[in-house]
């Protein structure tokens, strides 16, 4: 299987994804009075899911920069912590580098972490195609979406659950093959609590924030665990 | 469009100036020294699994217990997809299952 192919396979579940959910962004896009060529540009240079919808609003409002900028910082926070834990692996991606960091969104991020790079397969460009190929779908799926904003769409509610699925079976693959459980729980733990003091809108960045501070905190107990082998937990 | 060319073009560039910042945080701290901090290495090595299980929630954040359906769809979709991944360990058959279910599931209730 060459490289090409095992990032096209990997990639299949965000190409369901994106094509959908970029669709939409196209649509409401549209709704906002923009053209194919804004749909393009947006996907092409913000590449953010989350906040492309936001986006639509604060040009539907013609919002301040100033508000614009706080936002985004906000609800793209959590790309920090993607970062962190690709540090050392994005510094091996050599000419590869810049745009493996301006192309590390949610989706890209579950991938590049469950990708256990089969034999025959050079990690450092199977990473630079996965992240490439959703990259592609994502602009695909807008422009599509924002060309056909004004026709009737066909009735596909329901298909961004494909997302959904796609972290639950990361999330199954690392229960297994990931000892201890202590940072998934954790993260579990810290997630259902900030939904339930900040709801639904709010709840992503300090979820995260919690999650490393327990894991900071808990380094020893981890690290010790890890070394172990990690049978218990 | 209800405002200008150029606004709209300021507004676009700000985002993606922004979110380019979000994701270049990181490695603009850490990414020019020759060695990583060991606390750094230990959260890359912890964190992806924390973050999944948040994302996980994440997606759940919508769900309404409140009327009818009670969030049934999202909760036999994601069992079905578990329960096809834990069966044949197939990623895209378990995506694809779960999928097809909750898409049939919105349609009759």
């Amino acid at each position: 299987m060459t490289t090409i192919r095992y990032a096209l396979k990997k990639s299949f579940p965000i190409f369901c994804g994106y094509l959908f959910l970029g669709f939409a962004f196209g649509i409401l896009l549209a709704d906002a009075g923009y053209g194919w060529p804004w749909a393009l540009a947006c996907s092409i240079l913000i590449y953010a899911g989350s906040m492309q919808f936001v986006l639509v609003s604060f040009l539907a409002s013609g919002a301040p920069l100033f508000t614009v900028f706080l936002m985004t910082l906000l609800i793209n926070g959590r790309h920090i912590f993607y970062g962190l834990s690709f540090v050392d692996r994005f510094r091996r991606a050599g000419k590869f580098f810049p745009y493996m960091v301006f192309s590390l969104t949610d989706e890209t991020y579950s991938l590049l972490c469950s990708a256990e790079d089969p034999e025959g397969i050079d990690p450092k460009h199977a990473d630079f195609f996965i992240a490439l190929f959703d990259h592609c779908y994502w602009i695909l799926g807008s422009v599509l979406g924002c060309v056909a904003g004004h026709l009737i769409p066909i009735d596909f509610t329901g298909i961004d659950f494909t997302m959904t699925a796609l972290f639950l079976v990361i999330f199954i693959d690392q229960w297994k093959t990931y000892k201890p459980h202590i940072p998934a729980l954790t993260g579990g733990i810290c997630a259902v609590i900030s939904l339930l003091i900040f709801g639904p809108d709010n709840f992503l960045l300090p979820a995260l924030g919690a999650a490393v501070a327990v894991l900071l905190g808990a380094k020893r107990v981890i690290t010790a665990r890890m070394a172990e082998g990690g049978d218990a937990v | 469009m209800t405002i200008g060319f150029w606004q709209s073009v300021s507004i676009i560039a700000v985002t993606a100036l922004v979110t380019l910042l979000t994701r270049a945080l990181p490695f603009l701290f850490f990414g020019g020294r020759r060695e990583t901090p060991r606390v750094i290495v230990y959260l890359g090595r912890v964190l992806p699994p924390a973050i999944i299980a948040v994302l996980v929630v994440y997606c759940f954040k919508n769900m309404d217990f409140t009327h009818t359906p009670y969030g049934l769809c999202e909760l036999v979709a994601a069992g079905v997809t578990a329960a096809l991944h834990l069966w044949r360990r197939s990623t895209v058959l378990s995506i694809a299952g779960g999928t097809v279910c909750y898409m049939l599931l919105l349609r009759l209730f």
